[in-house]
């Protein structure tokens, strides 16, 4: 196709797209003015119904848990399918004596001091905020999936500001697979508590506390402890996998 | 109120600059940093619009963790790349 045609084309369709995008935007309501039924039942049930404060998270941990059950299992196999894809490679460079090489102590491209110790004062600053975020999904926005990713950065910057050897040694594999299984399973454990009391899976049968209290919400907070560790599990388990890529590099650059 | 608008604008503004501006960045590597920054200033945008759950959900995979996979997949396609470049040079090598 000749360039002219080819910018036709693209012009004609960028064209229909702003068109329906103006068009659907005509009757939007003001911001803030939400027109739909949902909202204004929802919002009630998830303070007087479920004592959660946040709305959010009482749709997604408890009306409908189901699916956050299936978004997890989203991430669990893609991580899987991540972890097995680069595998494949690893095999390769584990023949030339990997273990061997690690430990020589190679000397590796030093880190400027201001990323350094800014990375590690940020360290307990993060563990705390995540902590915080995965905990206090009942209360305030935020839950078990940005928490755990939060939580996730914290290898990430030790990483960045130490060395591979000092983050594959605060986050040994074995451990972090352990966890993200354990993680997946304890969504599902959690959601037979309700089979186990003779009543629906996922069903919060777990005793409501106080409204406003991080027990509120039942089974909302272990739920969201279970996805925090699930999410922060998986991501350092990506993590892992382009650490092992970078060092596979480094050593290749050093033969 | 004046001002929420006043920054709801500005951050319009911004995202209308950032998008074309991802798509025009032609490096992988700085395109990563460029969607990454375009993730935070649409985690901020979902904030001034009174939605912080999804903020916070946008920039934990806006800003770290989508950019933090398109790293991760160069990584791979250049120590591939590095793979193949050293047989060639070895099979050469050995002629």
């Amino acid at each position: 196709m000749s360039g002219g045609a080819r910018a036709v084309l693209a012009g004609l369709g960028i064209a229909g797209v702003v068109f329906v995008i103006l068009w659907g935007a005509v009757d939007l309501p003001a911001v803030g003015h939400y027109l739909g039924p949902y909202g204004d039942v929802v919002t009630p049930l998830a303070v007087f119904a479920r004592h959660s404060t946040d709305a959010v998270s009482a749709v997604n941990f408890d009306f409908r848990g189901i699916d956050t059950l299936g978004e997890e299992f989203i991430l669990f196999t893609s991580v899987l399918g991540v972890t097995l894809l680069l595998r494949q490679s690893e095999e390769g460079a584990k023949g030339e004596g990997e273990s061997e090489d690690r430990a020589q102590g190679r000397p590796t491209p030093s880190t400027g001091d201001a990323v350094r110790s800014f990375g590690s004062g940020m360290v307990g600053l993060l563990v705390l905020f995540g902590t915080y975020m995965v905990t206090h999904g009942t209360v305030t926005p935020g839950g078990g999936f940005q928490g755990g990713v939060i939580l996730a950065t914290v290898p990430l910057l030790v990483y960045l500001s130490s060395s591979a050897e000092i983050f594959e040694r605060i986050a040994p594999r074995r451990l972090v697979e352990a966890g993200e299984s354990a993680g997946a399973f304890g969504y599902v454990l959690v959601g037979l508590f309700g089979v186990i009391a003779g009543v629906e899976f996922l069903r919060n049968v777990v005793p409501l506390g106080k409204t406003g209290t991080l027990t509120g919400g039942g089974t909302t907070v272990l739920l969201n402890l279970t996805v925090g560790l699930e999410v922060a599990t998986g991501f350092v388990l990506l993590m892992l996998a382009f650490v092992d890529e970078a060092l596979q590099r480094r050593r290749r650059a050093q033969r | 109120m004046a001002l929420t608008v006043a920054l709801q604008l500005v951050a319009l503004c911004l995202l209308a600059v950032l998008g074309p501006g991802v798509v025009l960045t032609r490096d992988p590597v700085r395109q990563a940093i460029a969607v990454s920054f375009f993730g935070l200033v649409l985690a901020a945008t979902f904030f001034l619009f009174r939605a912080p759950d999804v903020a916070l959900s946008q920039l934990v995979i806006g800003a770290v963790a989508l950019p933090l996979m398109i790293l991760l997949a160069l990584t791979k396609v250049k120590n591939r790349e590095a793979e193949q470049a050293q047989t060639k040079q070895a099979e050469e090598g050995g002629s």
